[in-house]
């Protein structure tokens, strides 16, 4: 294991590499399942990282850098005439990230097991190169290695839009990659100037060594730190989103496959917020405290903007886009309330690293939902249609199981204590309410915001009577369009074999009444893959919500120092020290 | 046995009937979610009897027991427990809510029997999975020893009232007003959390008592509060707003102007539902979060005559729109709204003890009114216009004679237990001294309403029973309910009847053990700011039984007085409502969706709007833009070698003639 200790970064990010390569040389029958155990024994391995958590850690590698320690560092020697390294590390802010993107990779390829039909093996070894990318993201400490993995994300999530996505597919993706990678090369720029501020032949991309320069600057040249500060701050803006600069979001969101928009939404958005509290704020923390009330204010705007927007959308995915948009901006909240408070900056930033991880399930599970609702109703009607809020209801009746679990997603989402979502923001807003009452307050407007668009959308979708997604059902399809008869009954055939479920939480709608449609695949409740994928989901959302404390210890001390403000304190030594 | 037992077995229940229910007969999953919530009553019971066994209560050494189940949140400073509080306080919220909501399980056995809106009985596990979880969360509420548990009860209750509300999820009124409810309760929360940051803020602690060299957030609260208000917060009366804040969750939960609308539409639920959550226990949560925090209030007058007069006007404006309805269950809601605003009454006039003990005798009247009821309708086949009741007396004598019973206590008629309880809070409002005149306005407006309370109360009781029967259909087909409905109700009744006299008022002549309550309960309150200095005054002491004594014949001749005038009104006109239905018409509702709904929406729509087509469009704009011109110097690339020698030799001239100029 000691071993391993050395490697397993690397290996976390190189196995998927290595199992693309190999998913795409099998057969196509084949290729879905070699993903899936790839991407399965990838999240073992991942947990590999918080069962020896305390044993592996050490100062940053090459520098006084944050004053802080990082766990399974890993530092090779890339270009060293350019002073680029492969050096990678995680602290208690990116491990729970990783480890979000190694959960939900073997999950979305199994709610997509039937979704997606065509050149399923390409599919897969698209979420494998995203997942080796964004495991990348968060473990780098190198900016230029960062910089390498933070484009490389784009590549697998715009062929994933554009090749499985909706209808107006090929517009979204374009959108989503020209707009964060115009944001990206300011960054870029930024990086290259903190590299060139170094004296000649001491020259490194390491984190600690252009963490440094940056500090320096910030200190001698106030006005350049604060444009090299905003070029980092553009980058991570766009891609949280930060409004308004949010507009690529609901386009990619929407018209995205479900396991794209599930990695989009819970993974890749996190990639801006992290890179803020990695490499944005600890560069500039002078900078970014003196900057921090104008993000909080463009926060609180899009808590309150995107929480608006949101109750007016009819598409589901769309409110549940805006709805993100929402709840990214509370955690940028805590982020920037952090660098303002009077006392225990600790909690608005554990809280926002924490609620990178339960938006990332919330979302992710309810992003799963929506695509669970979709993918029956594809063969009904065209799917942007089957987006429609109001072409539904009285799903409670027709699935169930499938209520239970959108419920529990939802309740989580809008921050119900006892689920994972109420402690995040609970620690968010406490720390925005050490930093000022009106953030506070504006942060706790998502509280009230929030609940009336899910509910509304709930209640349409569940509630009332069955509304047959507005009377076409198998029979009035039939009825209204007989030409599409003979595909409609033959090729989706009366029933799929996975619907012989047991009745898990709620009696099972086994009878047809003349109120409700026949009981076709249209309506067929959640089956026991669809069940074990949100159920996996669903028990972290609860284990956070009840017993937090396991998750909280492991952020805690980084969240203490790596926020901004004690950037530059003394090294706590605390933590156990081993040598590589 | 320890103190989360009465949290857990309730939300055993929870589990087994949510998870098997639907492969379980009816009635078992009534019968194990009643068992639950009974085995919970008697170890609360157990609990109760230790510590008041264990009754040494000195301001030094309070009567309190402390359990810590595990640490749930631990970040910096923050440190925050499941840590449960049995007190005084906590102990007689805990009894009464395993206690009724033991009976109302049991009632509620019987009543979903033979659901009309579910004959299948597909729900019927549902039903009690979701009232376990109900008591699960209201234990928590009452027993937690910090804010932010009792906020996870609190919004807990919510949830389980959400979805009891919306039980019969197919039914539309039942899906609007479910979220609705939890809507409304949510603008409340949104104050009450932003209380308990603010307090956290403040204090540091979270916790209401604390240990040792840690002070709770209570802790010599009241004497702190000047130096509290001045440095601590850097804005303007800290504890004010503090107190104003937490006052803004009790509104919602408690179901007081300005946001008291949810809770008349919350009668969509079945009715053993409203009885326990809509009457005897969640709705006053408000007043037990308030009077927990009695030390916070007591240092904040303001806050107190706010809340005085909120409860003043709640109490007056429901009670006269509960004679506008003819609707059997709306009646009672307006009613609990109405209570409600007596119970904030007392908050506000810092009379801790009568505003928890007319909780508590409402507990057992309200409740029985509302089972009584259910009866009613479960009898009438799910009729509730009391239009097209009457003379139903002779065919159920249970119900009949436990509605009598409890609708005097809610009447105020003595020497029933809503007497003692509602004349001890008319007497405190009137006692109070800081902001005296308004508050004796209020004591007015109380005694106006109490007789208002009275009047609906015996015209409900005369339409329904009373007289002849107005339909002769449903009169033929009523029929008694089964004793699994009855037996509660006689229980209840009992209570609505003797729960009075443990807190007959404190004048000359009264034995101690009638005040057992007030003696029980008082040292869990911060002494009114001031009562000890007017007590040791002799002079205000003893003109104080003159009042009481003036008080207690009026508000027992009121009651009586009321309740024959409106049995006299539902007799003679039972098919009427005695005023014209602009009342009901003149609701917060309309103004709501006339304004903030409307305005809401418009907003939400325009904002839309613009997203898409300027911010959106802005990103666009610059796409195009960006495209355009690329077609354009497209044209430039013509392929023709002239063309680019031109162009050559353009630049060249250009870039000559610059140099040259130089």
């Amino acid at each position: 294991m000691a071993q391993l200790n050395a490697l397993i970064l690397s290996c976390l990010i190189f196995c998927p590499v290595a199992g693309a390569l190999l998913v795409a040389v099998l057969p196509r029958d084949a290729a879905k399942w070699g993903a899936l155990a790839v991407a399965a024994f990838n999240f073992v391995l991942s947990l590999h990282l918080v069962a020896n958590w305390g044993e592996v850690s050490s100062a940053l590698l090459g520098g006084t850098g944050a004053g802080k320690d990082f766990h399974f560092q890993e530092m090779r020697e890339w270009l060293p005439q350019l002073g680029v390294s492969y050096h990678l590390g995680v602290d208690g802010i990116s491990v729970l990230l990783v480890l979000l993107t190694t959960f939900l990779t073997p999950l979305v390829m199994l709610a997509s097991w039937r979704a997606v039909t065509q050149r399923s093996k390409e599919f897969v070894v698209c979420l494998l190169l995203l997942e080796a990318a964004a495991v990348g993201v968060f473990c780098a400490l190198d900016v230029i290695l960062f910089y390498v993995f933070w484009e490389a994300v784009l590549i697998p999530t715009y062929i994933l839009i554009v090749g499985w996505g909706g209808a107006r597919r090929a517009a979204a993706g374009i959108k989503f990659f020209l707009y964060t990678m115009a944001g990206s090369v300011l960054m870029w720029a930024a990086m290259l100037y903190l590299y060139f501020m170094q004296p000649v032949g001491a020259r490194s991309f390491g984190y600690a060594a252009i963490g440094d320069a940056a500090r320096a600057l910030e200190g001698s040249n106030g006005a350049v730190a604060l444009w090299l500060f905003a070029a980092f701050a553009l980058a991570f803006a766009i891609k949280a989103p930060v409004f308004p600069l949010h507009s690529w979001l609901p386009d990619a969101y929407t018209q995205a496959p479900t396991a794209a928009t599930v990695m989009l939404a819970a993974v890749l958005s996190k990639m801006g917020i992290y890179g803020f509290l990695r490499f944005a704020i600890p560069f500039f923390p002078e900078t970014a405290r003196g900057l921090a009330p104008i993000f909080i204010a463009l926060s609180i705007i899009g808590v309150i903007y995107g929480a608006l927007v949101a109750t007016a959308q009819t598409d589901i995915k769309k409110l549940l886009a805006y709805s993100s948009i929402s709840h990214v901006a509370l955690i940028v909240l805590g982020v920037f309330a952090a660098l303002l408070a009077t006392r225990d900056a600790a909690l608005a930033t554990t809280g926002a690293t924490l609620q990178m991880v339960n938006h990332g399930l919330s979302t992710g599970a309810l992003f799963l939902l929506a695509g669970l609702l979709l993918e029956r109703r594809r063969d009904e009607t065209r799917e942007d249609e089957a987006r429609e809020i109001h072409r539904y209801g009285g799903l409670a009746q027709l699935m169930p199981r499938f209520t239970v679990l959108f419920w529990v997603a939802l309740f989580a989402s809008i921050g119900l204590p006892g689920l994972n979502g109420f402690i995040g923001e609970y620690l968010i807003l406490q720390g925005a309410m050490n930093a000022g009452f009106w953030y506070a307050a504006g942060g706790a407007t998502g509280v009230i915001l929030g609940a009336i668009y899910m509910l509304r959308m709930f209640r349409t979708l569940m509630f009332g009577e069955t509304r047959e997604a507005a009377a076409d059902g198998p029979n009035a399809h039939a009825m209204t369009a007989p030409e599409t008869t003979i595909s409609g009954a033959e090729v989706r055939g009366p029933e799929a074999p996975e619907t012989d479920a047991p009745s898990m939480v709620l009696p099972e709608t086994t009878t047809a009444t003349d109120t409700m449609p026949t009981r076709s695949a249209a309506w067929r409740d959640v089956t026991p893959r669809e069940t074990f994928v949100l159920a996996a989901v669903l028990a972290v959302i609860v284990w956070i919500g009840v017993a937090p404390q396991s998750f909280l210890n492991i952020i805690k001390p980084d969240a203490n120092t790596g926020a901004a403000a004690t950037a530059l304190a003394p090294r706590n030594d605390t933590n156990q020290l081993a040598q590589r | 046995m320890p103190l989360y037992l009465i949290v857990l077995l309730p939300l055993l229940g929870f589990v087994v009937n949510g998870l098997f229910g639907a492969k379980i007969k009816k009635p078992l999953p009534g019968v194990i979610a009643s068992l639950a919530v009974g085995a919970a009553f008697v170890v609360a019971l157990l609990r109760v009897l230790g510590l008041s066994a264990g009754n040494s209560a000195t301001a030094d050494e309070p009567n309190r027991i402390v359990e810590t189940a595990y640490t749930w949140m631990n970040v910096g400073s923050l440190r925050v427990d499941v840590s449960f509080l049995l007190d005084p306080l906590s102990a007689i919220m805990i009894l009464v809510i395993t206690g009724i909501g033991f009976l109302i399980h049991l009632y509620s056995v019987g009543y979903m029997q033979d659901d009309h809106n579910d004959p299948e009985g597909r729900l019927y596990a549902r039903y009690f999975a979701w009232l376990n979880l109900f008591i699960a969360f209201m234990s928590v509420l009452v027993l937690a020893d910090n804010y932010l548990l009792m906020f996870v009860g609190w919004e807990g209750v919510g949830l389980c009232s959400y979805f009891l509300i919306g039980y019969w999820f197919k039914r539309e009124d039942a899906a609007e007003a479910s979220k609705k409810a939890f809507i409304v309760n949510r603008i409340g929360d949104f104050g009450f959390l932003l209380g308990i940051m603010l307090l956290f803020t403040a204090t540091g602690t979270l916790r209401y008592f604390g240990t040792g060299d840690s002070p709770g957030a209570l802790d010599g609260m009241a004497q702190n509060a000047q130096n509290f208000n001045a440095g601590t917060l850097g804005m303007m009366g800290g504890i004010t707003l503090i107190t104003l804040l937490l006052f803004v969750g009790a509104c919602g939960k408690s179901a007081q102007i300005p946001l008291y609308t949810w809770l008349p539409d919350a009668m969509a639920g079945p009715t053993p539902v409203s009885a326990l959550i809509h009457a005897a226990t969640m709705v006053t949560a408000g007043v037990y979060m308030c009077a927990r925090s009695s030390a916070l209030f007591e240092a904040a007058p303001d806050t107190k005559l706010i809340i005085c007069i909120i409860g003043a006007l709640t109490a007056l404006f429901a009670g006269l729109t509960a004679l506008a309805h003819n609707d059997i269950k709306k009646v009672l809601a307006y009613s609990t709204v109405s209570q409600l605003g007596f119970m904030f009454m007392g908050i506000g006039a810092g009379a801790y003890v009568a505003a928890i003990f007319h909780v508590f005798t409402h507990a057992f009247f309200k409740a029985c009114l509302f089972l009584g009821a259910g009866s009613v309708i479960h009898a009438l086949h799910g009729e509730q216009d009391m239009r097209k009741m009457g003379g139903l007396a002779a065919k159920m004598k249970a119900t009949n004679i436990t509605f009598l019973l409890s609708g005097l206590a809610l009447a105020g008629a003595a020497p029933l237990a809503g007497f003692f309880s509602k004349d001890e809070i008319i007497a405190e409002v009137w006692k109070v001294q800081a902001f005296a005149p308004i508050y004796q306005i209020i004591g007015v407006v109380a005694l106006v309403t109490a007789f208002i309370t009275a009047l609906y109360t015996g015209r409900q009781y005369a339409q329904v029973f009373g007289g002849k029967p107005r339909d002769e259909h449903l009169h033929e087909h009523a029929h008694e309910s089964p004793p699994v409905m009855t037996i509660p109700l006689w229980i209840l009744a009992a209570g609505a009847v003797v729960t009075g006299f443990f807190g007959v008022p404190h004048i000359p002549g009264v034995p101690e053990q009638l005040h057992a309550f007030s003696n029980w309960l008082s040292p869990v309150f911060v002494e009114r700011a001031g009562e000890a200095h007017a007590s040791a005054d002799a002079a205000v002491h003893g003109a104080e039984h003159p009042v009481n004594w003036a008080l207690l014949f009026l508000g027992g001749a009121i009651g009586w007085a009321g309740w024959f005038l409106g049995r006299a009104m539902g007799l003679r006109d039972g098919a009427r409502a005695v005023l014209p239905g602009s009342t009901s018409r003149l609701s917060l509702d309309a103004l709501y969706n006339a304004t903030v709904v409307r305005f809401g929406f418009a907003l939400s729509a325009a904002l839309r709007w613009i997203d898409e087509k300027i911010v959106d469009g802005f990103v666009n704009g610059v796409g195009v833009f960006v495209g355009q011109v690329s077609a354009a110097l497209r044209l430039t690339q013509t392929s023709f070698v002239r063309n680019y020698a031109l162009g050559m030799a353009l630049g060249a001239a250009i870039i000559i003639a610059l140099l040259a100029v130089r």
